[in-house]
Parts: structure tokens; sequence; C-alpha cells
């Protein structure tokens, strides 16, 4: 398999977790201090990074097979996890993540607090706020870097992905200054959940021992399938009578699944 | 050991989320898969992606159950 799909996927799954991070920090910031801000997101991105640094070159080093199993299942289930959410979301069983409401709750949130500084941090509110924001869903982008790069003996191409992710939303977050809600993100989420079931069910056949008939090119039957049958339990769903849909809310900063 | 507990808490949140059924049709159909191609010699390249569909449908059909008009 080329790098390039690799990227793409990455690249994709990367920019829905730091859209949302981006919303708490863009919060944090223009509600309260962006200096502890930017500390809270510093320090949360050291954290990540070492994380990386430690995990990524060690998780290479296991047999491509057993690694293929174990990441194979937990990307899958993963993965499954998104695309349950996202067919949810799609059919008014579960709310639409908005990050326009979102950020309003984390602005009064924020407003309410009181002011304390502490350790050398002038406002502790913005830089926790900012720390667990970034920290939390940057963990999905770490899981999804150190598997996929992991899996693929290409630890640079998942964060080259990353990276540009992380690039594209700072910058259009820095020169909009507001969240970014016009992103279509639930449809986002709805790929990205395709993407991951689809190479975590690849990877964990493999790991367990299944020779793919066509070997990588099988992943270009398999995304397809799991798309079409993602889309049929949509409109499925969308075609039964319920009580009642959801109404949108916001996610809250301590969510940490999709 | 809260501290332990609540990193428990989240690890599983974060891997397993709502359903935990959908882990367990993933792992069983693993092991399945290992089965019949280490013990049998039978290559089930098929049975993994089947469960995944099957168990997705299972848990969308339980998430939405209640939700009936």
């Amino acid at each position: 398999m080329t790098a390039l799909p690799l990227i793409l996927t990455v690249f994709v799954a990367c920019v829905v977790e730091a859209i949302e991070a981006l919303t708490i920090v863009l919060a944090a910031g223009l509600t309260r201090e962006w200096r502890s801000t930017f500390q809270g997101m510093a320090v949360a991105l050291v954290v990540l990074a070492a994380i990386v640094a430690v995990l990524g070159p060690t998780i290479t080093l296991l047999p491509l097979t057993a690694l293929r199993l174990v990441v194979g299942a937990l990307l899958a289930i993963f993965g499954l996890q998104w695309l349950r959410k996202a067919i949810l979301r799609a059919t008014g069983y579960k709310s639409l993540h908005d990050e326009a409401s979102a950020y309003l709750r984390e602005v009064a949130a924020a407003k309410a607090a009181a002011v304390s500084s502490r350790r050398g941090v002038s406002d502790w509110y913005a830089f926790t706020l900012s720390f667990k924001g970034v920290l939390l869903e940057g963990l999905e982008v770490v899981f999804i870097v150190i598997t996929f790069g992991g899996n693929q003996r290409n630890m640079g191409a998942a964060v080259i992905g990353a990276a540009a992710a992380v690039l594209v939303v700072a910058v259009t977050g820095v020169a909009v200054r507001a969240p970014l809600a016009r992103v279509p993100e639930n449809a986002m989420k709805f790929v990205v959940g395709i993407m991951l079931t689809s190479f975590g069910t690849f990877w964990g056949a493999e790991g367990a021992g299944v020779s793919w008939p066509g070997h990588d090119a099988a992943l270009l039957v398999l995304v397809p399938v799991v798309a079409l049958v993602s889309l049929g339990y949509t409109v499925l769903l969308r075609q039964r009578p319920r009580a009642g849909l959801a109404a949108p809310v916001a996610h809250s900063s301590e969510e940490v699944a999709p | 050991m809260r501290r332990l507990k609540s990193i428990g808490a989240f690890w599983y949140d974060f891997v397993v989320g709502d359903d935990w059924r959908v882990a367990v049709v993933v792992v069983v159909a693993l092991a399945l898969t290992a089965l019949f191609v280490h013990a049998a010699g039978v290559n089930v390249w098929w049975l993994l992606p089947v469960c995944v569909f099957v168990g997705l449908g299972w848990s969308l059909r339980r998430a939405t159950a209640g939700r009936r008009s």
C-alpha cells in the first residue's frame, strides 16, 4: 500500500479532533486569557509528543502479525464506535455535534469561573481547560497515528498526516478567530468511522492468519462495502417511525468518545 | 484506588465506548477466525467483516429499539 491513503485517512481523522480542540482553546483564550491558554496547550502538546515518541518506536518493534491482530481489533472496535455514533446522529437518534453550541457552552462556563493563579500560571482555569481539551482530543489523534503508522511500518507518513491536519485547523482558526462550525464535521466523522472500521477489520483478520483475496487491493473493496452497509443502516433507520428526534446539543470538553 | 478506577474507566470509554457488545463481537470473531485458519486450515477472510456488519446492526437496533413510536 502507498503512503497516500494512510496520510489522507490520518489527516481527515485528525482534522475532526483538531476542530474540537480548537473550539475549547478559542473559548478559553477569547474569554479568559491567551497566555495561560497557550501554556495549557503547549504542555498538552508536549505530553502528546512524548507519548508518540515513546510508543511509536516501541510498537514498530513488535512482530507484525501480533501487532496487526491487537491493533486491528482495537481499531475495529474504536472505528465501530465512531460509525455507530455517526449513524445514530445521521438518523436523528443522537444529537448532532455542533461546534457553535459547544463554543457557547464553554464560553458560558469560562465566564462563570473565578480567576486564580497557581504554579506560575496566572489563570489556572484557562490553563486546565486548554490542557484537558487539547490532551483529550489529542489522545485520539495519537491513537490513530500510532495504530496506522505502526501497522503500515510508516510512522513518518502518519505523523505527516496528523501534523498537516493540526496545522490547517490552527491556521484557519487563527484566521477566522471563531469555532469552525461550518466544517461538515458530522459527515467527516462518518467517513472516519468507515475508514477506521475498514482498516481495523483488514488488519485484525490478517493478524488472525487470514490471507485476503487480492492482498492489499482487498481494501479497495472492503472500504466501499463498509460504506454501503453503513449507508444502508442509515436509510433503514431513517425509514423507521420513532417517538421524537434529538435536539442538537453540544458536547462537553470532558467527552472523549467521537 | 479511586484514581486507578477513573483511569480504567477513561480507557474503557475511550476504546469500547457506549456498547461493549460490539467489542465482544469483534474479539469473538477474531478468535473464531484464528481457530478456522490455524486449526482447520480454512481461509475465512469473510468471517470478520460479516460479524462486524451484524454486530453494528445489532448495536444500532438495540440503541434505537426503545425509540419507536
